[in-house]
């Protein structure tokens, strides 16, 4: 196994890492208060490319493999993480649909104006009454000849109030639950969309996110993203594929954490020697690193087997699952090893604390996650019998 | 306008560089390498004049493998292609200039540009030798360029002490970059993926059957000294005053 990444993808993670340094980070401060999309710093993220990170280069995207997206998202997670967010659900969730079921026309149209970063996605599952169980959801699409009528509501939708694609599911055939739920390509500006209130969080400070309701909104036919009935598939296909990403962004977040913990206790004095001397703050920081290590070669395994088509609803699950709770674990001691100073909104150890809380929630929380390895781990066991 | 830029890598300013043992040369292990700042300056003033005025730029590269790595870079932010004339010797200024002005001599040009001097050695020679070698017109630590293509032009503004020299003067020329000269862009990451692409020609420097014959070898290289402790006054200004001044006279010895 050769984990080595190409020059290219160094060079790209370099470029990624100045970008950060110089355009995202002297912001982040201003965007954690704020609370306001940072849209100048989206437009250079525009220009250097950052949204086409999915996309085939014949769409005018960089198309890159599994592992070199990991290797920019572990790079993006290194700073605020609302902006992390609005970048990282572009390209996974939001786009990967079209990506991966899109009829050729629907590429031509939509995939260009989405790597350009001109048309943000957003991708819309959950509603009120269909969360972890999202097959139990109620937005309905009725076919009326050469469109659909779409009648309903969907929450928490990442991007919502600036996306101008959305993969909506809903239901085209209620008597065959999950095999009764389609998947579509919805643009802003179909008549009947609407977007709600941006909800406040505690969290993911600068990306926005808010309910949008479908009031007898029409889609062509045409947009039907892949096989009617397909619809649930398709969104935990999509949902498998952003998991590696979004361990990925946790990964970077956590080695931030690491970094700034170590800096912090090699510096701050107290009973007149760095606080690092204390034994008990070095196993804090060694238990860190070892959570980090672990979660980085997890990330970029499950990262190659993807990309060799291997089979991964197993890996990825317990990838997004581990990912979200060391970033959650090396949150928590990275306060600690800061004290005082890690409660304190000045400084951003207090913003990553709260900003790790939501990996374990959404894109299938750790308990759902835990349930799809179990279901994965019985299956493999009978079978191996 | 085909524009030629002579690209140097050079270790990262902000690397602490150590001397090696036999104090002939530093240690390159652990190095990070980049683009000699300077001539990141000529790169980006080559991608304007071509992007205003149509043409092509080709980076002329000299070194080990390593440097393949600044040359990606180069063709990242929008070159069209490179050579590289790939050697592991040490190179002193007057080869080098042979060495790229022959390259530069055979791909054929309307312009050559390049940093004024490269951070590493800071000898400043290769860009005046490359003109001398190529019998050519030069402007040197250039602020400001503007091409005439109709008139076959340059007019360049130059950096002297206190003051700013206008010059013109005909091309084909050598002309190298100061800082000021304009801002060099990030490579985008799509350009990145193009760069992968384009064609890196590689001859080596024996090939050339150049007499390349060092003119300047290096005897020994070591660091600055340590600096001393500094002796910090304290006491009333009447006396610490006293006291400076027979430190300078005595100690010092600058009285
Ligand atoms: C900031 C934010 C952004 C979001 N972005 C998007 C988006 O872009 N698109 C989108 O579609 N959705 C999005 N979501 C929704 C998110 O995916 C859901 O909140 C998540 O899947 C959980 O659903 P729920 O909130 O209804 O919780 P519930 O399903 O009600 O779960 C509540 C608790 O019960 C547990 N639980 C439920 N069922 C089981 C079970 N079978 N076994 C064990 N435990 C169980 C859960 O793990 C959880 O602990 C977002 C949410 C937030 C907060």
């Amino acid at each position: 196994m050769d984990f080595t990444l190409s020059p290219d993808i160094l060079q790209m993670r370099e470029t990624v890492q100045t970008f950060i340094r110089e355009q995202v980070e002297p912001h982040a401060t201003e965007i954690e208060e704020q609370d306001e999309v940072p849209f100048a710093i989206l437009e250079k993220s525009r220009q250097l490319g950052l949204f086409g990170l999915s996309i085939p280069e014949q769409y005018g995207g960089l198309g890159l493999s599994m592992v070199d997206k990991c290797a920019v998202f572990e790079e993006l997670g290194k700073t605020i993480n609302g902006y992390t967010t609005i970048i990282g659900a572009h390209n996974g969730i939001g786009s990967v649909g079209l990506v991966e079921f899109g009829t050729p026309e629907q590429k031509l149209r939509y995939l260009p104006k989405m790597a350009a970063g001109e048309w943000m996605g957003a991708f819309a599952l959950t509603e009120p009454e269909a969360g972890s169980n999202a097959a139990a959801m109620t937005t309905r699409a009725v076919r009326h000849g050469s469109r659909y009528i779409l009648d309903g509501q969907k929450i928490y939708i990442t991007n919502a109030p600036y996306a101008h694609v959305f993969t909506v599911m809903a239901v085209t055939d209620p008597s065959r639950g999950p095999k009764g739920i389609t998947s579509f390509i919805v643009e802003r500006d179909f008549p009947g969309l609407r977007v709600g209130r941006i909800e406040k969080k505690m969290g993911l400070h600068g990306s926005h996110t808010a309910p949008i309701y479908f009031e007898a909104m029409e889609v062509p036919a045409n947009n039907v993203l892949g096989q009617e009935g397909q619809g649930y598939v398709n969104a935990l296909k999509i949902l498998a594929n952003g998991r590696a990403g979004l361990a990925a962004r946790s990964l970077g977040s956590s080695q931030y954490l690491l970094d700034k913990s170590l800096e912090y206790s090699l510096q701050r004095q107290q009973f007149g020697r760095p606080i690092f001397e204390q034994q008990i703050l070095q196993h804090y920081l060694a238990d860190m690193a070892t959570d980090i290590e672990t979660l980085r070669w997890m990330t970029y395994r499950v990262a190659w087997m993807a990309d060799q088509g291997m089979p991964v609803i197993k890996e990825a699950a317990m990838l997004k699952l581990y990912g979200s709770e060391v970033y959650n674990r090396v949150a928590d001691k990275a306060v600690q090893i800061h004290g005082g100073m890690g409660y304190i909104a000045d400084y951003p150890i207090e913003r990553f604390y709260r900003d790790a809380r939501i990996t374990r929630i959404y894109e299938g929380t750790s308990e759902i996650q835990k349930n799809i390895i179990a279901a994965q781990i019985k299956k493999d066991f009978l079978k191996s019998r | 306008m085909k524009i030629l830029v002579t690209v140097k890598q050079v270790p990262d300013t902000a690397t602490k560089i150590q001397i090696r043992a036999d104090g002939q040369g530093i240690q390159e292990d652990g190095i990070k390498w980049v683009i000699n700042p300077y001539d990141e300056f000529a790169i980006e003033e080559a991608l304007r004049i071509k992007e205003k005025q149509g043409g092509e730029v080709v980076i002329v590269a000299l070194g080990p493998s390593r440097v393949e790595e600044a040359v990606r870079q180069s063709l990242a932010m929008g070159a069209d292609r490179a050579v590289v004339i790939s050697t592991d010797a040490a190179v002193d200024p007057a080869a080098a200039a042979t060495a790229l002005a022959a390259v530069c001599g055979e791909e054929g040009f309307d312009l050559i540009l390049t940093g004024k001097q490269a951070v590493d050695d800071d000898s400043a020679q290769v860009g005046p030798m490359i003109a001398a070698n190529l019998g050519l017109p030069q402007v040197t630590v250039v602020l400001k360029l503007e091409v005439d293509e109709a008139g076959h032009r340059l007019r360049a503004e130059r950096e002297l002490e206190g003051a700013t020299e206008i010059v013109e003067l005909p091309y084909p020329a050598v002309v190298t970059a100061q800082r000021g000269l304009n801002e060099p862009r990030y490579p985008t990451l799509p350009n990145i993926m193009k760069a992968k692409k384009k064609e890196v020609r590689r001859v080596s420097m024996d090939s050339l059957s150049l007499a390349l014959d060092p003119r300047v070898t290096v005897n020994r290289l070591f660091a600055p000294p340590e600096r001393p402790e500094p002796t910090i006054l304290s006491g009333e200004p009447e006396e610490t005053a006293k006291e400076l001044v027979r430190l300078l006279h005595s100690e010092a010895k600058v009285l």
